[in-house]
């Protein structure tokens, strides 16, 4: 590990930061970009594990970043990704929300909202697509999506990560 | 906060120490994404640190920003509650939990990264996490694939990210401004801040 890499992380998970309109699924198509084609940082098989050690712990699942940074530069590898990805983005809320009641009625702000709530479902559908290219493989896969998905969208409201462990489980049984 | 026009509810003296457990808890139970649900249930139900309308203001100004919700809603409440260091001991307690348990998770990996097992439950965990993520845009999009304009938006969007692989800097600053532009105010037209945006459920 070298002071270069561990710039390089910090420079690459801030830019996200300040990208992730609409949250963390919007950046996962240029995050994978950066990770495993400009940076080698992880294969495209790796992408996928930690994205799914993301889903299996409490709080934003983007704390993925962790792992990538632990995997590029150990310890402080890990803290720079982490500070990289939230610190920035915080910042502007923080700045951002103490200013934000004196644009109360403004028409702009109304257009900006409005503008971007369809650029941010198109980044949501190229994130989930992003995900799909490396986590469905398969038949078995493409049907663990699908159960999830039609239970989540057209079942009773229920827990997403009962699901999630239940993908798990049937990894471990049907992808060995 | 102090300007605002509304006489405001005086917001409870809440301790440093307080803002951080309660953060600290929904970072420590807020599986699989469906923070906003978390948050509501704990700050207004429970807490009553926020009344509904106050609890909606601050999740629209965190939707609107870059980020992800739980850290923003975390930054914003704790800085009303108690300024700079509210913010900063909220942002801590809503990520110390998950940060922890996935660098364990993480580094438990490295060293195990070819374990058929360890392998084949990711893998499962990854399949399922598409349907999640599916699910969840659909949810919070609907309303956009209801107007012809936005369905045009979305899908530009998404062709330029998915297939045609344009940066996502440069997508933001064309289609953006483009965006902005088509809904831009419009004297003849009154708008309607909630009829067309976000669908005010839980994500992240």
């Amino acid at each position: 590990m070298n002071p270069g890499s561990l710039f390089s992380l910090l420079w690459v998970f801030s830019l996200l930061s300040i990208m992730a309109v609409g949250g963390g699924t919007s950046v996962l198509p240029s995050m994978k970009d950066f990770c495993i084609t400009m940076q080698h940082w992880v294969t495209p098989d790796q992408f996928r594990d930690i994205y799914s050690l993301g889903q299996l712990v409490p709080g934003p699942n983007m704390l993925m970043v962790i792992v990538v940074g632990y995997h590029v530069g150990g310890y402080p590898g890990a803290l720079v990704a982490f500070s990289g990805f939230f610190v920035p983005s915080s910042l502007i809320a923080l700045g951002t929300g103490r200013v934000w009641n004196h644009f109360e009625g403004s028409p702009w702000r109304t257009a900006i909202q409005r503008g971007f709530a369809p650029i941010v479902v198109g980044l949501m559908l190229a994130g989930t697509i992003a995900i799909a290219r490396t986590a469905v493989v398969g038949s078995t896969t493409l049907a663990f999506a699908a159960i999830v998905f039609v239970v989540l969208y057209f079942g009773k409201k229920m827990n997403p990560a009962l699901l999630i462990f239940a993908g798990g489980i049937g990894g471990w049984i049907f992808l060995r | 906060m102090n300007e605002s026009v509304a006489p405001v509810r005086e917001l409870p003296a809440v301790t440093l120490g307080e803002i951080f457990r309660t953060f600290l808890a929904i970072g420590a139970t807020s599986f699989g994404g469906g923070v906003v649900a978390y948050l509501r249930s704990s700050l207004v139900t429970k807490k009553g640190w926020l009344d509904d309308e106050s609890f909606l203001e601050v999740l629209e100004i965190s939707q609107t920003l870059p980020g992800l919700n739980a850290t923003n809603m975390a930054v914003l409440v704790g800085d009303r509650l108690r300024g700079w260091p509210g913010a900063l001991v909220g942002f801590f307690g809503m990520l110390l939990p998950g940060a922890t348990m996935i660098l364990i998770l993480g580094v438990l990996y490295a060293s195990n990264s070819h374990n058929e097992s360890v392998n084949a439950i990711l893998k499962g965990v990854g399949a399922a996490s598409v349907g999640l993520l599916l699910a969840v845009t659909l949810q919070i999009g609907h309303k956009q694939l209801e107007k012809r304009l936005d369905v045009a938006l979305v899908v530009l969007t998404l062709v330029l990210v998915s297939f045609i692989h344009v940066m996502l800097p440069i997508v933001l600053l064309t289609v953006g401004p483009l965006a902005v532009f088509l809904y831009r105010p419009r004297a003849h037209l009154p708008h309607k801040a909630d009829d067309q945006t976000f669908d005010k459920r839980p994500t992240d």
